[in-house]
């Protein structure tokens, strides 16, 4: 197969559809299954009936069983199935039912997938695209809310992708199914169908009337490692990725704040240029994640921007979080970081002004008064 | 794509290609089906082994199928447990009231009271017949499809309600998914979303109560799709290495979500042959022959209490309802699987026994089936009282950060002032009580 050595094809004139987020990643699954016949999809009901989610609907009929299958309920034998099978030449993309469910694969992944290259200098490695829906918002309870990222981008080795809109979803799992490193992809589950604004109390918008449902047939990949500036702003910075890209999105509009709002798009590789580009050009930067708190990656992002744009703060950096508990069911919507708690930490970043800026920073006076 | 690594196939070139096997079931939607390829043998034919025999002597016993209740409706055979019939209608009305119960709970999950729930349809005698075969101090980890259990128990059904809904009545305070219970009072421990994760934990409480010279015993469930997880390796090694007074039920009901039994390893083997391998005892019996699964459980009960060690029973039964609210089991199975299920509905089986004795009638069940229906309708009003999922009748905000520790540290203190504040912020008539 060669058609992977084609390289990325521009797809200017290609029809363009509305697909939601599930349909886009089912067709980025279809024409990679199409382009490379050494890719192969698992996991627990992905086969026959399509997976629980439908992302896998029509691979088995499409392109047989031995491509696509159902596996036992052991996530520690799909991951290390993958491994294996990434060892003899494959490039399988298993998927795990739900980010909860990962633990019994993740000795697999951090001490196998992620080190394979490492520890045999190269002779082996392990072109694995592991996908999994995470997050909440779905009344999922403790074991089907969970958001573990920076339990993966803390491993060396390891790439961590997370898409916010259906056109990005199949770009980069295009270029995560390419990429020769493993790769966690997090689809957020909550948006599989809409881009859930975080007002869980009003009706959910179907993709079909977002701009970024528009999904080009054909062939197309999102470089990894290159974020997205959602919106271009100048009061302030947010980084953000999945669901919380449209909550954030929602909250500033209606706050009427003139934000950058950059989706990471990949959280390993980061896309630490962009970031630095915005932070300095705004001096304030609120980071959001529905992870929790401690340890998560707001903590990394905090660190870098710190270490990047130090002399371009003009506030405290902000991180917004779900909190340190594990899901819970029935107060969700008090766990989720909603749109109270967003506002109040772009409220915080706007008051606040040029108390951290150094002499010559451009801690510009326009901007304190 | 440079270092793509090369696939290209080693070129013996007289032998024939490799080829990979995937699990196929029988039947898929649409199609018509037959069971007389299924090896059942008939009741009464499976011998009894001594209770403290060597587990080997055992192991003849996983490739059959014990069973007691004959086509005639008669207990027959070694294993029958000749139980009164008095314990045999109280049986009988767990498990009658877990069905009822069943059915009440799924339509109020599609009436939007809550966002979830499982049924336990066609497995009653699974989990009602082997309580009545424990102690009731006797620990058991369940899995998700063991209310029968609780119920064989005595825990009130309106407190499984108030659970259900995530109410300001909910013992475990909202934070669980629906039908997560946990009663330490009913020696019904935590139930975990994570498949398995409940095996060796039994083994481990097992192996406690022989460090420490108890009498009480553990038994937990799995279904057979996730037997195929480290756990259960886990738990069987442990078990079998420390003799641990534990007893394994796998209840294979032919389906895992989508993913029929030949994805655990079902084409084969039985799940109970998993018991040689490890020097296990194993059983493998009829699940849906609520006197099978009293004896067998209870077998393997006194044999662990009587420090004889480990039994693994698979309880070959069908999954006569969808996984889960979740689920629509019309996309992968063949609809008519349940009517063709050769080994029948266990809560019928065990009312004609009883008629066939003369100790019941279908007017008495008729009449034990309305008030079942009432009792539940009764519990149902009586815990919407405390609320329905999603209708701000929850536990306080603050719960929310407890018993993530035993004490609040700070920056859970702070995130407990945070979601105070931000509920002041979105009803600030709000105050909490
Ligand atoms: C570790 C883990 N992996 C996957 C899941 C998702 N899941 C929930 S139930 C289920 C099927 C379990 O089937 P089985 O063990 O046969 O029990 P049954 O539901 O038939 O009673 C799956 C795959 C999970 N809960 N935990």
């Amino acid at each position: 197969m060669s058609a992977l050595e084609e390289g990325p094809v521009t797809l200017a004139d290609a029809p363009v559809r509305r697909l939601n987020m599930i349909e886009a990643i089912n067709e980025a699954l279809h024409l990679m299954m199409a382009r490379d016949d050494s890719v192969v999809v698992f996991g627990e009901d992905v086969g026959y009936f399509g997976g629980v989610f439908r992302a896998t609907a029509g691979l088995q009929k499409t392109f047989g069983k031995s491509r696509v299958f159902d596996t036992p309920i052991n996530e520690c034998g799909i991951i290390g199935a993958a491994v294996g099978m990434a060892a003899y030449g494959l490039r399988p993309v298993p998927e795990i039912q739900f980010a909860d469910y990962i633990y019994p694969g993740y000795d697999q992944l951090v001490s196998e997938a992620a080190r394979l290259r490492y520890r045999s200098a190269g002779e082996f490695i392990a072109p694995i695209t592991v996908r999994s829906p995470f997050g909440g918002g779905i009344f999922g309870g403790q074991t089907h809310s969970q958001s573990p990222e920076a339990l993966f981008t803390h491993v060396a080795g390891l790439k961590v992708v997370i898409p916010s809109t259906p056109h990005d979803a199949k770009g980069l799992l295009i270029a995560a199914i390419e990429d020769n490193d493993p790769v966690i992809f997090f689809e957020p589950k909550r948006i599989y169908n809409g881009p859930f604004n975080g007002y869980y109390d009003k009706p959910v918008e179907p993709w079909a009337r977002h701009p970024d449902s528009e999904v080009p047939e054909g062939y197309y990949s999102i470089p990894l490692g290159k974020a997205r500036i959602v919106r271009e702003g100048e009061a302030l910075t947010v980084l953000a990725y999945g669901t919380m890209i449209h909550v954030a999105e929602a909250v500033l509009a209606e706050k009427g704040v003139d934000a950058e709002i950059i989706d990471l798009r990949t959280l390993l590789p980061l896309d630490i240029e962009t970031v630095k580009k915005s932070v300095e050009k705004t001096g304030k930067c609120l980071i959001v994640h529905e992870a929790t708190r401690t340890g998560g990656f707001g903590g990394e992002l905090s660190a870098l921007v710190q270490e990047h744009c130090f002399y371009h703060l003009e506030a405290p950096i902000e991180r917004v979080t779900g909190f340190d508990t594990p899901y819970p069911h029935s107060l969700e919507w008090a766990y989720f970081p909603g749109p109270v708690r967003i506002g109040e930490a772009v409220d915080r970043l706007l008051a606040s002004g040029g108390r951290r800026a150094a002499p010559g920073g451009r801690n510009d006076a326009v901007r304190n008064g | 794509m440079a270092d793509r690594p090369a696939s290209s196939h080693s070129n013996r070139g007289n032998l024939p290609p490799l080829s990979l096997h995937v699990p196929e079931p029988p039947y898929r939607p649409g199609d018509p089906v037959d069971y007389s390829w299924l090896d059942i043998p008939p009741a009464g034919t499976a011998p009894r082994p001594d209770e403290a025999c060597e587990a080997a002597e055992t192991h003849p016993l996983c490739h059959g199928l014990i069973r007691v209740l004959d086509e005639d409706h008669r207990a027959v055979g070694a294993w029958d447990p000749r139980l009164d019939p008095e314990t045999l209608r109280r049986m009988l009305r767990v498990m009658a009231m877990t069905r009822a119960f069943d059915d009440r709970m799924y339509r109020g999950q599609r009436q939007g009271k809550t966002s979830f729930y499982m049924k336990c349809t066609g497995e009653e005698a699974t989990s009602v017949a082997s309580a009545f075969a424990l102690a009731d101090d006797d620990m058991v980890f369940p899995s998700y499809r063991q209310q029968g259990i609780l119920i064989a128990r005595g825990y009130p059904i309106v407190e499984m309600i108030n659970q259900i809904y995530s109410n300001r009545a909910d013992k475990l305070k909202g934070r669980q998914l629906p039908i997560m219970y946990s009663s330490r009072e009913h020696s019904f421990f935590t139930i975990s979303g994570n498949l398995a994760t409940q095996y060796p934990q039994a083994v481990g409480w097992a192996m406690a109560s022989a460090i420490r010279g108890d009498t009480r015993i553990a038994a937990s469930w799995i279904g057979e799709g996730s037997s195929a997880e480290g756990d259960a390796h886990a738990a069987f090694t442990f078990a079998t290495v420390f003799n641990a007074p534990v007893v394994f039920n796998v209840v294979n009901n032919q389906w895992a979500i989508s993913s029929f039994s030949g994805f655990a390893g079902g084409e084969r083997a039985t799940f109970a042959a998993r018991a040689v391998g490890y020097g296990l005892a194993g059983l493998r019996v009829d699940g849906n022959d609520a006197l099978a699964v009293y004896a067998a459980v209870r077998w393997a009960a006194n044999r662990a209490r009587a420090n004889k060690g480990p039994t693994l029973i698979e309880h070959f039964t069908y999954r006569a309802e969808g996984h889960s609210t979740s689920d629509d089991p019309s996309q992968y199975r063949s609809a008519q699987e349940r009517e063709e299920w050769p080994l029948g509905d266990p809560v019928m089986r065990l009312k004609r026994h009883l008629i066939s004795l003369g100790e019941w009638s279908v007017e008495a069940h008729q009449a034990m089936d309305r008030e079942l229906v009432e009792q539940v309708k009764a519990a149902t009003k009586e815990a919407e009282k405390n609320g329905i999922l999603g209708h701000g009748l929850h536990h306080p905000f603050h719960t929310m950060f407890e018993d993530v520790y035993e004490e609040l540290p700070w920056h859970l203190k702070d995130q407990s002032e945070q979601a105070m504040h931000e509920r002041r912020v979105k009803w600030p008539d709000w105050k909490e009580t």
